[in-house]
């Protein structure tokens, strides 16, 4: 039952990713990557790594292709004057393409991969959750804090690059403006006819 | 013979999950229907009007007649719009919304630590995240799909918003895991066991966190109000600066689609509220308790009447809100989500880790 269930996402994830390539509208390619993603979760379910799973939807799916979607859609790029030139750059794409498919080869082959059958996602722990987080946070704490300080000093750059202080823009002051009241800023008058205020 | 009823038994274990999913659907879409008039007669009764009162008694039929109404109107798609997109988008909405029920438990089971849920996954609440997170896809879809500028304005500031939010949920929900030690859903509730003083929001046993764990409570809800779309945070339809947003070009059932898919959500997030913070089908003073103990279907039917009661109390706030509130400025929507709530529930995380840490729990 579950290899059927395998190999129908896998043929889902093979197609969308296909699909992801050759849509021509970049909108459609993005929403091709999200299906990808997504199915690519459902084999991750499969193999019993249901964290990881939903860590791969909330974080790819729900995050970092809304992000991608954002952009692409406020681009307005214009695609088919981009894909004239592509042609010039297939040798190059091939060479990627071998070197990508003989690593994938090379490591079936000669890799320890372990049966399916005696494939087990949660080692030395009750569930999958506990057995990344002992690893993570036991034998890779260091790496695992070195990483969130890069991703930390790369957000700070990123954000010191684009923060512009503009003086002629209008700031709004929450405080101020929560703190007005009635009398700041009505006032009654009675004017008399032909008067004016 | 025997063998007729061996492949029966191995039938049966999948064409249960089918029933019951088919019961979670029916039941789901029926009390939306009545949740969607409870919704415009409390809005109706603040503003001193009746509300709907022509379709049946008291027009309890209303939502019947509306859902007619939609179903046999034509459908519109504009000339330029995406019209696979245009389609889908709804479809998505609300297929998402139906898939989330699928790890809510709703009553205690006959046995102890199981429960009335369709799949009791290890990873439950980090599924509902997962799945909510995906809600924004159906308005940017529709929104850009649309090809209309009020309609894409609609969309980018909801998915601007629905992101900004997720941040402070995901927070909040991270409070109540250490507290429980699990991400199971069943665990969740079962851990508010034996009177409203255990539950979440309070949390007398572990005395000093009522300081932190009222508070998350209060921006849990005030989150879920933004990432569902409702008033006061309604600004993706907000009719007076972009006619309806991201609906503005659908119409009949697409429609009805999309408004079907936001009125699941919030229930969803009455329930998630539940399950977190108020202790799911727990009833608030454990009285009679040991009672029921001994009769476990009375026990289940006593713990759905508290889980769905709870429901219709989180609905009621949200028509409350809805009501009272006036809209907010989006620049105060995005103060609100990055400058007080992302801080103060990082804090308490912090906080509540530390507790749990150098404390322990009781539970």
């Amino acid at each position: 039952m579950a290899v059927y269930a395998f190999y129908l996402i896998a043929l889902v994830v093979l197609v969308s990713a296909l699909s992801v390539i050759m849509a021509r509208n970049p909108v459609h390619s993005v929403l091709w990557l999200i299906l990808a993603f997504f199915s690519s979760a459902g084999l991750l379910v499969l193999i019993g790594a249901e964290f990881l799973a939903m860590l791969l939807v909330v974080v790819y799916v729900g995050a970092v292709a809304v992000l991608f979607l954002f952009v692409v859609m406020m681009l307005d790029v214009d695609f088919v004057e981009l894909k004239q030139g592509t042609l010039r750059y297939w040798p190059f794409a091939v060479l990627v393409g071998v070197i990508f498919a003989a690593e994938i080869v090379l490591a079936t082959v000669f890799g320890t991969t372990t049966n399916a059958s005696t494939f087990d996602a949660s080692p030395g722990a009750a569930t999958n959750t506990e057995a990344i987080g002992q690893v993570m946070y036991t034998q890779y704490l260091l790496l695992f804090q070195m990483a969130g300080i890069i991703l930390l000093v790369a957000m700070i750059g990123a954000i010191v690059l684009t923060l512009r202080h503009r003086p002629e823009t209008k700031r709004q002051n929450i405080a101020k403006q929560t703190s007005r009241r009635r009398s700041d800023a009505f006032e009654l008058k009675d004017p008399t006819p032909g008067q004016g205020i | 013979m025997s063998n007729y009823v061996e492949s029966f038994g191995q039938l049966w274990g999948p064409l249960l999950v089918l029933g019951q999913i088919a019961l979670f659907t029916l039941v789901l879409l029926l009390s939306i229907a009545f949740l969607l008039l409870l919704d415009r007669k409390v809005w109706a009764g603040v503003m001193m009007r009746k509300g709907p009162n022509v379709v049946g008694p008291f027009g309890l039929l209303q939502s019947f007649a509306d859902f007619g109404k939609f179903l046999i109107k034509e459908i519109v798609i504009p000339a330029g719009a995406n019209k696979t997109v245009f389609i889908m988008a709804p479809i998505l909405t609300c297929t998402l919304a139906f898939a989330s029920w699928a790890a809510i438990p709703v009553a205690p089971g006959t046995t102890s630590g199981t429960s009335w849920v369709i799949s009791n996954l290890n990873v439950g609440i980090l599924y509902l995240f997962a799945i909510s997170s995906l809600g924004v896809y159906g308005i940017i879809m529709g929104g850009w799909a649309s090809n209309s500028k009020y309609p894409f304005l609609g969309a980018l500031r909801s998915a601007a918003q629905m992101v900004s939010y997720e941040v402070s949920i995901g927070f909040v929900i991270v409070t109540v895991i250490l507290l429980v030690g699990s991400m199971n859903l069943t665990d969740i509730v079962n851990n508010q066991d034996g009177g409203f003083w255990n539950w979440h929001a309070f949390s007398f046993q572990n005395f000093p966190l009522i300081i932190v764990m009222f508070p998350m409570f209060v921006i849990f809800f005030i989150s879920a109000l933004a990432e569902t779309n409702r008033p006061p945070f309604d600004l993706p339809e907000a009719e007076s600066e972009l006619v309806a947003g991201y609906q503005v070009e659908y119409g009949s059932t697409p429609y009805l689609l999309f408004m079907l898919g936001e009125y699941l959500n919030i229930v969803l997030m009455c329930a998630m509220m539940t399950i977190l913070f108020l202790g799911g089908w727990h009833g608030p003073i454990p009285l009679g308790e040991d009672f029921v103990r001994d009769h476990p279907f009375l026990n289940a039917f006593a713990g759905l009447f508290w889980f769905m009661f709870k429901i219709l109390f989180f609905f009621f706030l949200f028509a409350m809100v809805k009501a009272i509130v006036p809209r907010y400025r989006y620049d105060q929507l995005m103060r609100l989500g990055w400058k007080v709530f992302l801080p103060t529930s990082l804090v308490a995380v912090l906080i509540v880790a530390g507790y749990v840490a150098y404390m322990g729990v009781q539970s």
